[in-house]
């Protein structure tokens, strides 16, 4: 680690580079506004509404965007815009506890097998081995089907399948450290293996975990909403996008597109920000893989 | 004898580590269907089932007794190839599977061969005009492509070439009801019809599929035109197309026979994660279309809550998975020479 030796400096490197990567490529300053946007209407958004998103009204039903409904009305007078942004907060919470759950048990699993390594490791790889040879989003649709149709057990799903991308990448970071020269001075100072790990090899990892969440977080909702889009996990009044996605499919073969049309933009929008802001990242983390 | 066939014996090598992977689906499959909360004879049974038959369900899928002997029984099921019944349909989960799964990959090889038709000369082209028009336009289907949920473009597509174009057929299933299906051959619509020369309904076919497998290759032609572009601007900027360029051959020998067949390796190598995805995404796109594959089959059966027949499809897609990694690895063999010194 280089800001061992110098940390005010390397800290103001650090901040230079990554106002330079900021200024030398708009389009990750644009990412991060996009994200921004995402973040407050989900905080902000369910009071900012200008309709409740279950109000139902037949006398406005299957209305076009106009003025008062900028998104239209769905089949029993909902306003899809009230619902589009609602929905922000609870598909962002399920991708971020899923990402944030398979981030910490892969985190846990990589370091146990990159530092000990032998037959733990070999177990693991197996074990990770065959989680791959399923086809992911089927496994996840396995899974629920198992644990139960509910909306922890969509998240439990989405963790187990983005599992091995984390503990293959911790296992491969924490491995190549485990005998390099800052691991033995800690290790000789008397520092515990888990102290060693937690301290000197594991925030090693963390720039590439970075990249690797933010990628995730875009294919973790994703497959979310199309779980949800099959019939997994949220139930029907409840605003979600890929819910809201099926249900205005039936609408589509009659041209009442805005049903469907807005909630799947908004989800390609949110997915596009974190595969946007993924590779934003990767430039100021590693700018040898800047493509 | 297989020492002085360095080839075949890789091949084998190759064939004997998917066992393991195999025994580790199983594994999981059968934890899958033991991990039900509460009594899986009660899920197995149906919703309708009374106590009687809740207690047949337990004796015939031996749930009453202990974990490891459930495990033989059911690996034992599986060599019989026995899947259950599926409660929805009556009948075997095996043959509703085998019934519908031509269906499915009619669609996702179509798709497949769709994305890499397009993909692999895009990505090429990409690399080698670096910060042309191509290029641009291959990185805006690339992060463009993966940020599609196949689900929404699925349904613009319908939007756009049902309802205002009118030019494609209505999104319902594999053929209009106006045509008969061909005489079952291989399950394939499109090459059963071609075999009877029955050429109207194969063109009934045909629409009916262009829409689904295109979206299905949008989605996957984004990961494979990627790679495609990466391994072959790696490939054009290492020694070895240096020292061809200043040997003096010609930019296209260059190009195909030198940059292009190593750049191929890395690309095949991917293929095996887009196959993960497209046989997830497949299962979306069938729900959109009413294609009446194994995927709209997995999906009816969660409805009802028909668990057997959700975990015969869950296994049976692994399995396909396993078997099509195995194929792609093969032919890695085949494409790369080196891989028989290799092995020596």
């Amino acid at each position: 680690m280089t800001q061992a030796t110098d940390p005010a400096h390397a800290a103001d490197s650090t901040l230079g580079h990554v106002l330079y990567v900021l200024r030398a490529n708009p389009v990750t300053m644009l990412a991060f506004g996009m994200f921004a946007f995402l973040i407050l209407s989900a905080i902000f958004g369910p009071a900012l509404v200008p309709y409740d998103p279950l109000a139902t009204n037949a006398a406005a039903a299957l209305q076009p965007p106009s003025a008062a409904h900028w998104f239209g009305t769905d089949q029993v007078g909902r306003d899809v815009f009230s619902r589009v942004i609602v929905a922000t907060r609870l598909d962002l919470s399920i991708s971020v506890a899923a990402v944030a759950l398979s981030f910490v048990v892969g985190s846990i699993l990589g370091c146990i097998a990159g530092y000990w390594g032998g037959w733990l490791d070999s177990v693991l790889n197996r074990f990770l081995d065959t989680i791959m040879a399923f086809p992911l989003f089927v496994l996840a649709m396995g899974i629920v089907a198992a644990l139960g149709n509910t909306i922890e057990n969509i998240i439990y799903a989405t963790a187990i399948i983005n599992m091995p991308f984390y503990a293959r990448l911790v296992r491969a970071e924490v491995n190549i450290r485990r005998d390099a020269g800052f691991v033995r001075a800690a290790k000789l100072a008397g520092s515990s293996d888990i102290r060693v790990l937690a301290t000197q090899i594991f925030p090693n990892a963390l720039p590439p975990m970075m990249v690797q969440v933010s990628l995730n977080l875009g294919w973790a909702i994703l497959n979310a909403a199309g779980l949800s889009f099959i019939g997994l996990g949220v139930s029907p009044p409840t605003a979600e996008w890929g819910i809201m996605v099926a249900e205005g499919a039936n609408f589509i073969v009659s041209g009442e597109w805005w049903l469907a049309v807005f909630p799947g933009l908004w989800l390609m929008f949110a997915v596009f920000t974190f595969n946007l802001l993924g590779d934003g990242l990767r430039d100021i983390v590693d700018p040898r893989k800047r493509t | 004898m297989l020492s002085s066939h360095p080839r075949l014996r890789a091949t084998l090598w190759r064939v004997a580590q998917s066992i393991p992977v195999v025994i580790g689906v199983v594994v999981i499959s059968f934890l899958l269907t033991r991990a039900l909360p509460g009594d899986p004879a009660v899920y197995f049974a149906g919703v309708a089932a009374d106590a009687a038959s809740i207690e047949e369900t337990r004796v015939a899928m031996g749930l009453d007794k202990p974990l490891p002997q459930q495990f033989v029984l059911y690996v034992g099921d599986l060599m019989r190839g026995d899947l259950g019944m599926s409660l929805s349909s009556g009948r075997s989960v095996v043959d509703d599977l085998a019934n519908r799964l031509p269906a499915s990959l009619e669609l996702t090889l179509t798709a497949l061969v769709l994305a890499v038709v397009i993909a692999v000369p895009l990505g090429v082209l990409a690399a080698t005009r670096p910060g042309t028009w191509v290029d641009h336009l291959c990185r805006v289907v690339v992060t463009a492509g993966v940020s599609l949920p196949t689900f929404f473009t699925g349904i613009l597509l319908i939007y756009i070439f049902y309802y205002l174009m009118g030019i494609a057929p209505s999104p319902l299933g594999r053929l209009d009801f106006i045509y008969l299906s061909p005489d079952h051959v291989t399950g394939f619509y499109l090459i059963d019809a071609a075999l009877m020369g029955d050429w109207e309904t194969w063109r009934g076919a045909a629409k009916q599929l262009i829409l689904p497998a295109s979206t299905l290759a949008l989605f996957t032609l984004a990961p494979i035109a990627r790679m495609t572009r990466a391994a072959m601007l790696t490939a054009l900027s290492s020694d070895f197309i240096r020292t061809a360029r200043a040997a003096g051959l010609s930019s296209r020998t260059v190009l195909y026979r030198y940059a292009f067949r190593n750049a191929l390796l890395p690309v095949v190598t991917t293929l095996g994660m887009v196959f993960s995805f497209a046989l997830g995404a497949n299962v979306l796109v069938e729900k959109v279309f009413a294609w009446p594959g194994i995927g709209s089959y997995a999906v009816e059966a969660l409805v009802v809550s028909d668990y057997a027949a959700v975990q015969g499809f869950v296994l049976a897609m692994a399995l396909l998975f396993v078997a099509l990694n195995l194929v792609i690895d093969l032919l890695y063999t085949a494409i790369d020479p080196r891989i028989g010194f290799d092995a020596k």
